[in-house]
């Protein structure tokens, strides 16, 4: 069992670290982005016990043993759906009224061409 | 002094060579023109191999479906004689979730054949679990090196969810923040590793994708007796409106007009850690479709097989809103709740279809599947933490990056054209500086150069006066 704050060796986690620095980034980049160093994120299975901040080695899911500072352990997903959006709601209501009334005068105007000889056929 | 990204940028070709396993040298005709014929046939595979490798892979043959509720809204909109029937291809039933399997399985069967122990590709977007699940299959070990986070760690979550699913396949991601470098860090690991590079843009990608232009050739015929009138496309790198349009010519169906279509994301760039997170759209939009399409040879392969302005007859340009309002309007009417990059295509083709005669068909020709992340309603309330203004209202008042506008009536949603001659013109500009100082471009070049633009000698002829004058 691991807490939040330590892992023990064979626990999967995260490691952080900076591939590039700003001084050996490409030359063409906006300026928000020249500023920051590019980072990387990348998960595996602890070499060894460490403590959020350690530096850390990592076995990834293809083998290869990758090094960096620990930033997670047994990292989650928590991206949803969230909440309903106000903007829309009026999306499906309105359309089905549409098509409802769209419908609607179809089978009148069927009705309507059905009455005299129809002989024009689709 | 050196610093190690150009260190390793210097080698590029040498390492792509190894990792792509087919040497392009071979197609080079002229500092301009190239074999693209020769380089999309060198793999050997006929279409019907191709079929075959899919069908063993759990790929393809995915439903194609009429809308007949969408159709009708814009039959209730628009003049007498008006209003051509709507059809999408549901690609969303393909294993990993989007037209993307297709891709990646041609690559990862090459992979496989060739003896390659794992396979790896650059891509934050369905692409990554394609392969990732295609890897799982063959048994290959598989890295997604994937543009996930700005500066501070955040992640749009569309993009966010396609982490999860590629390590569900078993994938290493190797998640980075924001830059063009992302490349440089895979030719690093093909170096390292010897991997096959699953490049999006090599010819067993655009190969693997002309079978969905064949199935809706096959489909519509068997459905209305024709293939289709129209085919919308989401258009990002422009290797979906290839293959399809290619697929869809081997079938015999040359009259079908290819129409792509990208949501509108000007003024926002591509690099920048503040756009980053307020594009709400990961992919299907302009700030790849544009750049890739008048010069496609931008991409991480010698000579990229994804060249659309070869097919393309019009290219129409979408609003955010537009696509939220078309996904939520696809959930509601017609029970398909699917991921809003792959309703592009489909709000192009309501405005498209409501100025055609009834008798046309229109066929949207994928859909990506949707979960917690990669949904409409997850982009928007991210769109609202990040700042982005949300309303109700025309629009022609949508902003990228400020302001959200949702219709308040689908009459509210048109699609506009963009510039084809433009753009082609854009293209031989490119195409030309790639020739040494001097060069003069010889009839071959303007032939290579009209096949790619889809146009003939004389325009090109004429682009390239103009170029000089100016």
């Amino acid at each position: 069992m691991t807490d939040a704050t330590r892992c023990k060796a064979g626990d999967w986690v995260e490691v952080e670290r900076v591939l590039l620095e700003p001084a050996d980034r490409s030359k063409n980049l906006p300026p928000e982005t020249a500023e920051k160093p590019l980072r990387m994120w990348i998960k595996g299975f602890a070499q060894a016990a460490g403590t959020m901040g350690d530096a850390m080695i990592i076995e990834t899911m293809t083998g290869r043993l990758v090094e960096g500072t620990l930033s997670a352990i047994n990292p989650g997903y928590f991206h949803t759906f969230g909440k309903p959006i106000p903007e829309l709601a009026h999306v499906g209501v309105d359309l089905r009224a549409r098509l409802a009334d769209y419908h609607a005068a179809q089978a009148d105007g069927h009705a309507q061409a059905d009455a005299p000889a129809d002989k024009g056929g689709a | 002094m050196a610093t190690r990204f150009d260190a390793v940028m210097a080698r590029r070709g040498e390492i792509m060579l190894k990792a792509l396993g087919m040497d392009y040298s071979v197609f080079e005709q002229s500092p301009i023109a190239f074999d693209y014929e020769g380089m999309m046939t060198a793999h050997g595979y006929s279409l019907q191999d191709i079929v075959a490798i899919q069908t063993k892979a759990g790929v393809g043959n995915t439903p194609l479906l009429e809308l007949k509720n969408l159709t009708d809204v814009g039959r209730s909109m628009s003049a007498p004689g008006k209003g051509a029937r709507i059809f999408v291809k549901d690609e969303a039933a393909n294993m990993a979730g989007a037209f993307k399997d297709r891709r990646a399985s041609v690559s990862i069967h090459v992979a496989k054949e060739k003896g390659y122990e794992g396979v790896i590709a650059a891509t934050s977007g369905n692409y990554g679990a394609a392969v990732s699940s295609q890897a799982a299959r063959y048994g290959l070990k598989c890295i997604i090196c994937q543009e996930t986070f700005d500066s501070r760690h955040i992640g749009q979550p569309e993009i966010v969810e396609k982490s999860r699913i590629c390590e569900a396949f078993g994938a290493e991601v190797v998640q980075m923040t924001v830059g063009p470098e992302l490349f440089f860090h895979m030719v690093e690991l093909l170096d390292v590793t010897g991997y096959f590079a699953a490049s999006l843009y090599s010819s067993f990608g655009v190969s693997g994708i002309e079978t969905l232009g064949l199935e809706i050739a096959n489909e519509m015929t068997a459905l209305t007796g024709a293939p289709p009138t129209h085919c919308v496309i989401t258009h990002a790198g422009g290797g979906n409106t290839t293959g399809t349009a290619r697929g869809l010519k081997r079938a015999g169906a040359t009259d079908t007009q290819i129409i792509s279509a990208s949501v509108d994301l000007s003024g926002l760039h591509m690099a920048s850690d503040d756009d980053f997170n307020r594009k709400s759209f990961t992919t299907g939009h302009t700030g790849f479709g544009v750049p890739f399409a008048t010069w496609p040879d931008r991409a991480d392969v010698p000579r990229n097989a994804a060249r659309s302005l070869r097919y393309i007859d019009r290219y129409l340009t979408v609003t955010q809103g537009e696509v939220f309002y078309i996904t939520e309007a696809m959930s509601k009417i017609e029970g398909l709740e699917r991921g809003p990059a792959g309703n592009t295509a489909m709000a192009a083709a309501v405005s498209l279809a409501r100025d055609l005669p009834r008798d046309a068909t229109v066929v949207v020709q994928e859909t990506e599947y949707t979960g917690a992340g990669k949904h409409h309603w997850a982009q928007l309330n991210f769109a609202k933490q990040m700042g982005v203004e949300v309303r109700s209202g025309d629009p022609k008042d949508n902003v990228p990056g400020k302001v959200i506008v949702i219709p308040e009536r689908p009459e509210q949603i048109r699609a506009k054209d963009l510039d084809v001659a433009r753009m082609r013109k854009s293209y031989v500009r490119n195409a030309l500086k790639q020739a040494p100082e001097g060069y003069l471009p010889t009839a071959d070049d303007i032939a290579f150069l009209a096949a790619d633009t889809n146009s003939d000698a004389a325009a090109v002829e004429a682009i390239i006066a103009e170029l000089k004058e100016a």
